[in-house]
């Protein structure tokens, strides 16, 4: 039998209305919607993220931190000994210019490959006067690899202040102690005798067939030659088309041993008419021969 | 008059603005379930309409895409008597229904069967002023209909032109273009109670939905479950349903008349409820469990368990046969349906060529009614079931939904009422620039 108090409660509780509230249905629609599916999908977390952002960056010890902990990782990376330069090899040049080439990169190392700064390292070495290329390359196993062209002198400078080495192109090579050291090298002279080296060469190579008398060339007011022979013969040579006066010597002094006779000097300035100038003894016989001065009283 | 004409237009352009987005909601409104159904609007195939008609005769170009049912609750007889409870039920179906379619509805269209409808037939005369009929003179034709006075607080629901005759030619169908000197036409009105109409946009618009349409539960049951051979040659249907049983006549393809009965199934529960003293809910399980309306023999042995949790053991073990149980089921169902043969004599259903019958509805479900209907309505009785839509779910494919498809086709293909047509110039507000463009638009 039943009681007579309270009604038992009901197991599955009191009975629930199967009607959704009418905030539950406007939520239901409004998820539906389209737009505002999209903005709570994409919008709202956009918002979140860019907030949370702004916050953490709003102070600048934190910025600052932040940057620290990114550089840090950075350098922890660069510090790997994949990455670490430990030896440089220099290739390519003489032993002294290898030493010089050390000296003048003056690297410290071991150091890690992100610290060489390539471009900086290359240019210092070509500015060195012997070097005339520099290829620097980091190899594995931590070398950097610096492969040298040097520079071939081609002739000796004499100036004021000493002898000097130059390349085909004028440049200096090195200084030089003594002539004797390079007695191969032809010598030039004069100011501004760097600046014109191709057209010494030339003229040079040009005068091949008197190279056993030549002693050098002299560069006259910075615009043309002197080829300077033996017994202090001296060939002016034109400013222009020098090369072309030359052969023209040689032909002269194959026809008529021009250059085995007593001159001082040729003049070859004005190429339609070569000047000689002769020696005083040349000078006097040639006068006694014309009979312009008379002739010693003979002991006869 | 007008404020009416001006709703019913502003509740089309809302479905014609639904239709654009492709998405609209039907619900019934009845006694014992609220059904929701979402449809989904498609761009009608250009293939399929170069050829006429297609294979699903114009109705494949909506899908439902989302169904639910509900208990109904607050609504007696078709019409809402707790607002809130109806408010909430109706956001139960709607919640249910826009979850399975997975898509927001904002545009409803609604039935209901209560708020007593009465028919009325309106008769129109206009001469033609140029012997061609244009379309400024169906519409002045339509206003020259004499409007019956339907009474105080009551409200156009359907106005339809039925018929037009030019001359003595009658049974047109669309007389634009003939030519003639007098058009008259025939026009079938339906008014319910204002109150009713009101409470249900108000209960609508609190579940935040807009109404683009609302249509009576027995005109749209008779497009769902006539064939198209009935509604042309004449038929009536007849929707039982919990609170109310709808009546509408069909012939030519229009609806001629329509009434209700305040009697349904609910009364059927409640008889048994009474008779056999057991709760509603008990009651209702036992007349769709058992229920029928033709006793044999071998209904006496069949004993039917009661049940109750009232306590008193010799209450809760009773039992009866289903002969008793039919005994009370059916003097209330040949009431019914004697009430609507009364309805549709007053109605001069005798004289129609045909007189087919079509009963649907919840209540239809009856086991043996068909019978019993044909001996008090007459032989031609049939048991009819709504036409398949697409996507329609098959739990929502009985004779119960029959108004719900209705309302489906009706949103679909909604058949020209009184405010589709143009307004008479003269109508128009005498300031009006409409009314400026329409005289050059008549007079050049």
């Amino acid at each position: 039998m039943q009681s007579l108090g309270r009604p038992l409660p009901r197991a599955d509780g009191p009975r629930r209305d199967p009607a959704p509230s009418r905030w539950q249905y406007r939520m239901q629609r409004l998820w539906l919607t389209p737009l505002f599916r999209v903005l709570f999908r994409v919008g709202l977390p956009l918002l979140v993220v860019g907030g949370i952002t702004t916050a953490v960056l709003q102070s600048d010890a934190r910025r600052a931190a932040i940057g620290q902990s990114f550089a840090d990782l950075r350098t922890k990376f660069e510090q790997r000994p994949e990455f670490r330069v430990s030896l440089l090899s220099v290739e390519g040049a003489s032993r002294d210019l290898t030493d010089a080439v050390r000296a003048k990169l003056a690297l410290k190392l071991p150091q890690s490959s992100f610290d060489l700064n390539m471009d900086a390292l290359r240019q210092k070495a070509e500015s060195m006067d012997a070097v005339a290329s520099a290829e620097l390359r980091v190899r594995a196993g931590g070398v950097l690899q610096v492969v040298v062209t040097e520079r071939d002198p081609a002739a000796i400078w004499r100036t004021d202040a000493g002898l000097v080495l130059l390349d085909a192109t004028g440049h200096r090579v090195a200084g030089l102690l003594a002539r004797a050291d390079r007695a191969d090298l032809p010598l030039v002279a004069g100011q501004g005798a760097d600046a014109a080296m191709p057209e010494a060469l030339a003229i040079l190579d040009a005068a091949q067939p008197v190279a056993t008398r030549l002693r050098g060339l002299v560069r006259m007011g910075e615009r043309r030659w002197d080829l300077v022979l033996d017994r202090d013969q001296r060939i002016l040579l034109p400013s222009e088309n020098p090369v072309a006066a030359v052969e023209r010597l040689l032909a002269l002094d194959q026809a008529e041993k021009l250059l085995d006779r007593d001159i001082l000097s040729i003049d070859l300035r004005n190429q339609d008419r070569p000047a000689l100038r002769l020696a005083p003894f040349a000078m006097n016989e040639l006068r006694k021969a014309q009979g312009l001065v008379p002739a010693a009283e003979s002991d006869l | 008059m007008t404020d009416l004409y001006q709703s019913q237009r502003a509740m089309r352009n809302m479905r014609r603005a639904a239709m654009q987005r492709g998405v609209v909601a039907i619900l019934d409104v009845g006694t014992s379930k609220i059904a929701c159904l979402v449809l989904r609007f498609d761009a009608v195939d250009p293939d399929r309409d170069s050829d006429g008609v297609g294979p699903m005769a114009g109705q494949s170009n909506f899908r439902v895409i989302g169904a639910a049912t509900t208990r109904s609750r607050g609504v007696r007889f078709g019409e809402i008597a707790v607002m809130n409870e109806t408010e909430r039920a109706i956001r139960t179906a709607v919640q249910a229904a826009q979850k399975m379619a997975n898509v927001r509805v904002d545009h409803v269209i609604a039935c209901f069967s209560g708020g007593d409808p009465r028919s009325y037939g309106l008769a129109g005369e206009w001469q033609l002023q140029d012997s061609v009929v244009t379309e400024q003179d169906v519409a002045r034709v339509l206003a020259a209909c004499d409007t019956p006075d339907f009474g105080d607080g009551r409200e156009i629901l359907h106005a339809q032109p039925v018929n037009f005759a030019l001359d003595h030619r009658s049974g047109l169908g669309d007389p634009r273009g003939q030519i003639g000197n007098r058009l008259a036409c025939d026009m079938h009105m339906l008014s319910v109670d204002a109150s009713v109409v009101q409470n249900l946009l108000y209960c609508i618009k609190r579940c935040d939905l807009e109404l683009a349409g609302i249509a009576s539960s027995a005109y749209v049951s008779g497009i769902s479950s006539l064939v198209e051979d009935e509604q042309e040659l004449g038929a009536a249907c007849i929707d039982m349903g919990g609170g109310a049983t709808g009546i509408s006549i069909f012939m030519k393809k229009h609806m001629i008349y329509s009434d209700s009965v305040r009697m349904g199934g609910d009364h059927v529960t409640s008889d048994i409820s009474k008779g056999l003293q057991v709760p509603l809910v008990v009651a209702e399980r036992i007349k769709t469990k058992h229920g029928g309306v033709y006793a044999t023999g071998q209904d006496d042995r069949e004993m039917i368990e009661m049940g109750g949790d009232s306590g008193d053991w010799e209450k809760d073990r009773r039992q009866i046969s289903r002969t008793e149980l039919i005994g009370i089921m059916r003097p209330r169902v040949e009431e019914i349906l004697e009430e609507v043969r009364a309805r549709l004599d007053a109605a001069a259903f005798d004289s129609l060529p045909c007189q087919q019958i079509v009963i649907t509805g919840g209540a239809a479900q009856i086991p043996g009614l068909d019978g019993l209907a044909s001996r008090i309505l007459g032989q031609r009785v049939r048991m009819g079931r709504p036409l398949r839509v697409q996507g329609l779910p098959q739990a929502a494919n009985g004779s119960a939904f029959s108004s719900a498809v209705g309302l489906c086709l009706f949103a679909a293909h909604p058949q020209d009422e009184w405010w589709d047509f143009d307004i008479p110039t003269e109508r128009y507000p005498a300031r009006s620039l409409k009314r400026a463009f329409r005289w050059f638009k008549d007079n050049w």
